[in-house]
């Protein structure tokens, strides 16, 4: 079958000083089909973001290829939109100006209509006309979401995209992706370390373990769609939490070294 | 106190109750104050330096030909309007400042966000500059007299000499404040290198460039005396050096004081355009 996205056996180092280079990435490969969801889920510094970085073709692989549409990706484009977890928004630009900054290929004319268009699908209509510093912190990341809905790109790339926001307001954002995703079945790449995120989005969920970073197990998350608040309770979706968090762990600890630590008996 | 502040700030907020016995905590650091209190404070201070200048020439703490008092700087000045001459020695004054400002930003300012954004052009410059940037101006006019005479080209050669090489540096260090993420942004947004240069990398560092034009016109004004050191007719720093000749003091202070001004007048005009090109700068919420 064509993939929409194939990541196919990629390897990554930094160069460093004085030292053998830092491999950050074995040998990942990964697939995503049009319309799916799917999660880079790992602790920090499994090269999650990396990867995604690759993709997103900001980053050069070391060997293996990226595949877009069955073309090799080569450098960043307009077919993968990008959302980052820093606040992106360009501060001299109101709202609407940063979404038909997405605009470049509607004609002059039509652009604030449409940009206008994207703002009311995340709810951000009346602050159509305030900048950047004057949203907080989640109106900015909706902000960030019309800009990257606006390329209507082949698939959506996140990068930790909720991490910067409280408890409450990442709620409430995953909430409004899940809608923008079951309306407009977008494809999207996810990059998180919040199991609990990762589970209730995605359609698979790719668990990376760490040092160097590779894929430790693809998980399924069945959990039928529209996804409500709620299943956050169900027995199959608490199973499955304990489940990957069970890996994530694993890895935790393999990454940051303090086995020895804890298993001098920590708790 | 906590209280006073934000009301002053945000007349749209009530009133919370008075606590009763509360303590006041006064000049906490960084704490606020009214905009009313600023003013008033500024006002006093200069009052009291004025007073402490008078009292000084009046009760001849001071010999007043070292300090002649506030009276007699007033009278220089009045003296120095009567006949026109403050006009016309202003007038060529601000022409060489201006000139001297402008072609040194118009080669610092493209030059320096050059540098600022590709390393191998800051590699090229950055040294040469850095190097120039700690010889005095002053000691370059026996080089600029031997080149230009004593014409205004040399005037505007030593005003630039004095600017463009610290203008260049700040430029370039305002370009490298923009944040990657920017770039990587545009980049995502499908612009090509140009265009990331030009819509991004400029526009973003712009209110910086207009500040440090701001600062280099400050500079500009501190070595108008020095340009005018040699073979001027006209202009203030020639006025205060011919003062300096006749031992007339008050005449020297009425020109350092009227310098001032002037460069307040400039400064506050950029200032103005600054929060009128850039009302995105200004605090949110």
């Amino acid at each position: 079958m064509s993939d929409l996205l194939a990541i196919d056996q990629v390897w990554k180092s930094f160069p460093r000083r004085k030292a053998e280079d830092l491999l950050v990435l074995k040998d990942v490969s990964l697939t995503l089909a049009e319309g799916e969801f799917v999660s880079l889920l790992g602790a920090s510094g499994c090269g999650k973001s990396t990867l995604l970085r690759i993709v997103a073709g900001l980053e050069q692989e070391t060997a293996g290829e990226i595949r877009l549409d069955g073309a090799q990706v080569v450098g960043p484009g307009r077919d993968r939109g990008m959302v980052f977890q820093q606040y992106t928004l360009f501060p001299w630009l109101t709202a609407q100006g940063n979404v038909e900054f997405a605009l470049d290929d509607v004609p002059r004319g039509q652009r604030a209509e449409i940009a206008r268009e994207y703002l009311n699908v995340v709810g951000l209509l009346k602050f159509a006309d305030n900048f950047p510093n004057e949203l907080s912190g989640g109106m900015q990341q909706r902000v960030a979401i019309a800009r990257a809905l606006a390329l209507r790109p082949r698939i959506l790339l996140m990068d930790e995209p909720f991490g910067a926001l409280d408890a409450q307001t990442r709620g409430l954002m995953q909430e409004l992706l899940l809608s923008i995703w079951e309306r407009d079945r977008l494809s999207v790449l996810f990059v998180t370390h919040d199991v609990e995120e990762a589970l209730i989005l995605s359609d698979r969920v790719c668990v990376l373990g760490a040092s160097p970073g590779h894929v430790r197990e693809i998980v399924d998350v069945p959990i039928p769609r529209p996804r409500v608040y709620e299943l956050r309770d169900s027995a199959e979706f608490v199973k499955l939490k304990q489940h990957v968090h069970g890996l994530i762990h694993d890895e935790a600890v393999k990454a940051t070294g303090l086995a020895g630590v804890l298993a001098r008996g920590g708790y | 106190m906590i209280v006073a502040t934000f009301q002053a700030e945000n007349p749209s907020v009530g009133a919370a109750p008075q606590a009763r016995g509360q303590r006041r905590r006064k000049a906490g650091i960084f704490s606020p104050i009214p905009r009313k209190h600023y003013a008033l404070t500024a006002g006093i201070a200069l009052v009291v330096l004025l007073a402490v200048w008078w009292a000084a020439s009046a009760f001849k703490l001071v010999n007043p030909l070292f300090l002649p008092g506030p009276g007699e700087v007033w009278k220089s000045f009045r003296l120095w309007t009567s006949d026109n001459t403050l006009w016309l020695d202003t007038r060529d004054s601000v022409t060489r400042i201006m000139l001297g400002f402008l072609v040194s930003s118009l080669v610092a300012v493209p030059v320096g966000i050059l540098m600022g954004t590709y390393k191998r052009t800051e590699a090229a410059i950055e040294p040469i500059v850095g190097f120039i940037r700690y010889m005095p101006a002053v000691a370059f006019i026996p080089l600029t007299l031997i080149w230009f005479g004593t014409t205004e080209t040399q005037k505007i050669v030593i005003l630039f000499i004095g600017v463009f090489f610290q203008e260049v540096l700040l430029v370039m260090d305002n370009v490298k404040t923009v944040p990657k993420q920017f770039v990587e942004m545009a980049y995502t947004l499908g612009l090509r290198q140009p265009a990331v240069l030009w819509r991004v990398v400029v526009r973003y560092s712009l209110p910086g460039i207009v500040d440090t034009l701001r600062i280099c016109m400050g500079w500009a004004w501190t070595y108008l005396v020095v340009a005018e050191l040699v073979g001027a007719q006209t202009g203030l720093g020639f006025r205060i050096q011919t003062a300096q000749r006749y031992l007339d003091t008050p005449l020297i202070l009425a020109g350092i004081i009227w310098i001032g001004i002037l460069g307040l007048a400039f400064d506050y005009g950029f200032k103005l355009i600054y929060v009128k090109a850039f009302p995105y700068m200004k605090r949110g919420r």
